[in-house]
């Protein structure tokens, strides 16, 4: 009887705290943000620096040359809708996973790029990960180099924020750990060698010394949640967009960096 | 889709010693990797960078399996006339690409 109404009473008060205030205990304070590039060596931010060293402006290259090539039935290319990337996709990467009314739910870049080819070129969709989709999506990430993150203020989005909010506080797999646990709690201490960073999403997709290759912010959570040894999300799976969206709104304000080299 | 990025500074004063850096895109893929089914990958890498410096050759290296993907690959020279760099890469499966830059010197 008592201890029930003890673990009434604890979760009346978490209730009313999430209820209070969208700040829990233990979010990083705004001052306090950090891009994954503070914690690299001088060496590795100097690849990422220059255009002519950083890797990912391969790929770059490779989905401008995309951008301009017919695809599909309609035989349409990018720029014949979307005209010239540099002015039509500056700021889009900032805005995105955005809410697509007719799938009702939100869409991250990728996703937006294979609906593009679904419903206006009539083709298949990319394959995650592939070369081409990594390129389309950083060369559209690109032109957006420099601009403030603003994903996530879309009042549709709200539940789905909230739900990439509780995926990113819940512990799970053998590890028992959240993404809070290190990214929010312990992103000033080292695991192993390694910085351990804020988890903000501000340069995908990102050049990895690790994997010799671009990839996507999907790639880096799969990677993550294999990590605490949980199982991981399927590419696309709602809750990967989910949390890409929570994490990219509590990047709101800190600057696009695609292509971004990490370790 | 192979593409490189180039860097040579577009203009320099004669005898200045000038950084060349270069970065192609390849999988440098070692052959000494297997596949889930126990099968070897085949070896897939670059295997020579050459420059010229208005024909003459002023750099080449070797490529073995050990290098990363994408081989980022710089090197000095000395300016001595306006006029072009050629790069070649040459590598396993008839791999081949070119690229040139252009260089003023006063």
């Amino acid at each position: 009887m008592r201890s029930g109404r003890t673990i009434a009473v604890a979760g009346l008060l978490l209730a009313a705290d999430i209820a209070t205030s969208t700040l829990s205990a233990n979010d990083i304070p705004q001052g306090e943000r950090r891009s994954g590039y503070s914690f690299m060596s001088p060496d590795t931010q100097a690849i990422q620096n220059d255009d002519t060293t950083n890797p990912g402006m391969l790929w770059v290259l490779d989905g401008e040359a995309l951008w301009n090539s017919k695809a599909g039935a309609t035989g349409k290319a990018c720029a014949d809708c979307h005209q010239d990337a540099r002015v039509s996709m500056k700021g889009v990467a900032a805005r995105y996973p955005a809410f697509d009314k007719t799938l009702g739910h939100p869409v991250d870049l990728e996703q937006r790029i294979n609906l593009c080819r679904a419903r206006h070129q009539e083709t298949t969709p990319l394959r995650y990960e592939s070369r081409d989709l990594l390129a389309l999506t950083a060369f559209v990430a690109q032109q957006s180099r420099g601009m403030a993150i603003e994903a996530g203020t879309d009042p549709q989005l709200d539940p789905f924020v909230a739900r990439g909010h509780e995926l990113f506080m819940q512990r799970q797999g053998q590890l028992n750990l959240g993404c809070t646990n290190c990214h929010d709690d312990n992103w000033d201490k080292h695991l192993a060698g390694s910085a351990i960073t804020q988890a903000q999403p501000t340069g995908y997709p990102l050049y990895r010394l690790e994997w010799q290759s671009l990839g996507s912010l999907q790639r880096r959570l799969r990677a993550c949640i294999g990590g605490i040894r949980a199982q991981t999300y399927d590419y696309g799976a709602p809750e990967l967009v989910e949390l890409e969206l929570y994490l990219m709104s509590r990047a709101r304000g800190m600057s696009i960096e695609t292509p971004a080299v990490r370790p | 889709m192979a593409s490189a990025l180039i860097n040579v500074p577009a203009r320099a004063k004669r005898g200045d010693i000038i950084e060349i850096k270069t970065l192609m895109s390849h999988i440098m893929e070692t052959g000494y990797r297997h596949t889930a089914a126990g099968e070897v990958v085949p070896r897939n890498i670059i295997t020579s960078l050459t420059c010229r410096y208005n024909g003459a050759e002023i750099f080449r290296a070797d490529l073995f399996p050990a290098i990363a993907a994408n081989p980022f690959i710089t090197f000095f020279t000395v300016a001595t006339e306006s006029g072009k760099f050629d790069f070649e890469w040459i590598g396993d499966r008839g791999f081949t690409e070119i690229a040139s830059a252009s260089i003023t010197v006063e």
